[in-house]
């Protein structure tokens, strides 16, 4: 049925204006916003097959959950090209934070336009002092009549530059506790006092900006989820930022593009694959790539049959991390001499993305907590071992 | 999608949990690991009576008509707690008689019964698993050659034997007893999963099923088996782990107060939740999806046994002293890693065997 229904709205010509799906850009598929991929999204959210798990008031199909079906849609649009259910910060983080915390007025006012991608979002949660220790954050507002009003600085914010809107962890309440402080504001990237400074990551491409706060003016109704409340709000941002991160699709485009590099580039007279290391290695991480995927599949089912996940739920993120890392310096080791090759030399196979890819690998290891952070929060929650004693909370 | 148990697999789990923490406790494992035989007879009855010899074989045989995933279920329970015997061998030979239930018709329902034991002996000398490399020979279904590593072939009734006539791979069944058989124990490093060795001299077998498609799926779900247990047994090392480091006490703190303890255990659950799906997937193939069951098992007895080798250890690292020794139980899933790694075939073999299944 998706099939056909894809069949019959989404042509070769729509096909062909899609842009190329390169690197770790790719992780959202095709994403594309102008007005052709939102009459598609549109038909498609009609017929039940985008967004089920957002209501239809507020722009969703609103169907009851189900994992296999969501699955065969994906699958379809992904194989017909299609631009379908969005992925990034403001559809994959801050929607399902919205579902839960936000007001009536808030849900009918961003979720519409955040889930078509005309709504661009950017996450306001690390500070310059304030990384793993995100609690000991200093941003703060003050209440001003209707107003809250910004002061701080935001620091590895990701496509701050592109968006219309900051979701931001911000201090309230001074004299609380530090985790009890905080707020959950929305600010709009285009107020008076904001300043956006792009941040050159090792790459050499500037994928974050740090943004500056002046005396910036946030109408009180763009708070969720109540003075105080908005470190709680944040870990439910947090929870889908991991899951993001933590999906399975990614690493399995970038095994099946290792293998496909590994297949055409010739060492010594023979393809890199045929290497009996190589392929050891391959099959190896195959394994990993395959073993995500399946307790991405579990994981759905307990979702879906209302169990509790427990330590399963929190691995995803440095499972994926992990593999990633091992992924793309296998990619380094079937380029071999040519894994010095930048992009933008002509020499260099694929344009160098697997290189880039090799360090973005790091980049997912820091974002969303870093690999220790997941470590803590596995054997403290997951396993039940107590905390440092010493640690703050 | 629905990739989970049924209820009728997680009543089987919890029952076969609850039985074994009952009926096999270390002292049991370790009275059958200090025996002659590595088989409790008795032990086996009783697993016998839940239905485990007969999981795999049709109902009216007096089977169970279930498939490898619930073979596998039972594996990692057993695997859990270190239970000896001959469960493997036997799952394994059951897997490829039901193919031809009728070549073993005096055999199944006595199998299902818990009143006979089969084993399946597929390897040979030099590593050979393949069914395509069998140096062991029939003609005129009189078998000659060697097999090594079979399991328990002493407490077998009868043993299936994989072997090559002019037509090619098949499996005989050579009945306990039978003229021209010698079984040589090993002395193995896990004893709670004996092997033998066995030397046919012109002897006397009945062809059970012809064709290496029965060899290979034998082995395929011995794979399986192999990957469930290593994931049962890393879940134990776990279980103790998280255990001792909560009760041991040093800098007046429990070792898990440390965050290098914390962080080392984390890692260790991190690699082996996933490994849960692997096998299920692997097994669940094997019973659904015929064209990918064979590289996915290979897939899963690889990466799964090398990431029980590598709990254990850490496991061991962080008991200290006391993981070193004898009494203390983790050096016994030590062995059966080491059983896991090794048996059926290592891990490079099934590597560059799914590096070719794929085409590469």
């Amino acid at each position: 049925m998706v099939r056909d229904f894809l069949a019959s709205s989404w042509s070769d010509e729509d096909r062909a204006a899609n842009p190329p799906l390169e690197g770790v850009a790719a992780l959202g598929g095709v994403s594309r916003t102008d007005r052709r991929a939102t009459e598609l999204r549109v038909q498609a959210i009609e017929r039940g097959y985008l967004y089920r798990h957002v209501p239809r008031r507020y722009g969703g199909a609103e169907e009851p959950p189900d994992v296999l079906r969501s699955a065969i849609v994906l699958e379809e649009f992904r194989r017909a090209a299609a631009p379908g259910e969005l992925v990034g910060q403001g559809p994959s983080m801050l929607v399902p934070t919205l579902l839960e915390h936000g007001t009536e007025e808030q849900k009918q006012r961003f979720v519409r336009g955040t889930i078509l991608g005309h709504v661009r979002w950017c996450q306001g949660y690390s500070e310059p002092g304030a990384g793993s220790d995100l609690a000991s954050l200093t941003t703060r507002a003050v209440r001003d009549g209707d107003h809250w009003v910004v002061n701080g600085h935001k620091i590895w914010t990701s496509n701050a530059h592109d968006a219309d809107w900051m979701f931001c962890l911000v201090r309230t309440e001074p004299d609380r506790p530090k985790h009890g402080g905080i707020s959950y504001l929305l600010i709009d990237m285009r107020s008076v006092g904001v300043t956006v400074r792009p941040l050159r990551q090792m790459t050499g491409d500037a994928d974050f900006d740090e943004v500056f706060f002046d005396e910036v003016r946030v109408p009180v109704e763009n708070l969720v989820g109540g003075r105080g409340q908005g470190w709680a709000v944040s870990r439910s941002t947090l929870r889908h930022e991991r899951a993001l991160i933590g999906g399975s699709f990614l690493n399995r485009r970038i095994f099946e593009g290792v293998l496909m590099l590994a297949r055409a580039l010739p060492r010594r007279g023979a393809p890199a694959i045929a290497d009996p290391g190589i392929r050891r290695r391959f099959a190896e991480l195959e394994a990993r790539v395959l073993a995500a995927e399946a307790h991405g599949w579990r994981l759905l089912t307990m979702e879906a049959r209302g169990e509790e996940s427990g330590v399963a739920g929190m691995i995803p993120k440095l499972y994926a991390t992990t593999t990633m890392y091992e992924l793309t310096r296998l990619a380094l080791d079937v380029l071999a001499d040519r894994a010095a090759l930048a992009p933008g030399d002509p020499d260099a196979p694929a344009d160098g993305r697997f290189v880039t890819a090799y360090m973005w690998s790091l980049g997912m290891l820091i974002a969303g907590g870093t690999a220790n952070v997941q470590r803590n929060v596995i054997a403290e929650r997951g396993l039940g071992l107590p905390r440092d004693a010493s640690a703050g909370r | 999608m629905n990739f989970g148990l049924s209820e009728d697999q997680l009543l089987f789990q919890r029952t076969l949990r609850a039985f074994l923490a009952d009926r096999c406790p270390p002292a049991r494992v370790r009275a059958v690991m200090d025996g002659d035989r590595g088989h409790d007879a008795e032990l086996w009855a009783e697993m016998a009576a839940l239905g485990i010899a007969g999981l795999a074989l049709p109902v009216e045989l007096g089977g169970s008509g279930l498939g490898v995933l619930d073979l596998g279920l039972a594996a990692e329970e057993l695997g859990y707690a270190a239970t000896p015997g001959p469960f493997l061998g036997a799952a394994m030979a059951v897997v490829a008689l039901r193919e031809a239930p009728s070549a073993a018709a005096e055999w199944l329902p006595r199998v299902a019964a818990g009143d006979a034991i089969l084993t399946v002996a597929c390897g040979e000398e030099g590593g050979v698993w393949d069914p395509g490399e069998l140096v062991t020979r029939s003609a005129g279904n009189r078998l000659r050659g060697r097999k090594s590593f079979v399991p328990y072939a002493a407490e077998a009734d009868a043993v299936l034997v994989a072997a090559q006539d002019e037509t090619g791979p098949g499996l005989w069944l050579v009945a306990r007893g039978a003229p021209g058989v010698v079984i040589t124990p090993y002395r193995g490093v896990d004893p709670t999963r004996r092997l033998h060795a066995i030397d046919l001299d012109d002897t006397p077998a009945t062809l059970a099923v012809s064709g290496a498609g029965a060899i290979r799926r034998s082995i395929d779900a011995g794979l399986a088996l192999l990957a469930a247990d290593a994931y049962g047994g890393a879940r134990r090392c776990l279980d103790l782990t998280l255990q001792h480091v909560q009760a041991r006490q040093q800098f007046d703190r429990p070792l898990a107060a440390f965050q290098a303890v914390r962080h080392q255990l984390a890692n260790l659950a991190c690699e082996l939740e996933p490994c849960q799906s692997l096998w299920w997937y692997a097994a669940h193939a094997l019973d659904r999806i015929p064209d990918r069951g064979e590289r996915l098992a290979a897939l899963a007895k690889a990466h799964l046994t090398d990431v029980f080798d590598r709990i254990v250890r850490d496991a061991t690292e962080l008991h200290g002293g006391l993981g070193f020794t004898w009494d203390y139980d983790l050096q016994i899933f030590f062995r059966r890693a080491i059983f896991d790694r090794s048996f059926l075939g290592d891990a490079a073999y099934h590597r560059d065997r799914a590096a070719a299944l794929a085409g590469w």
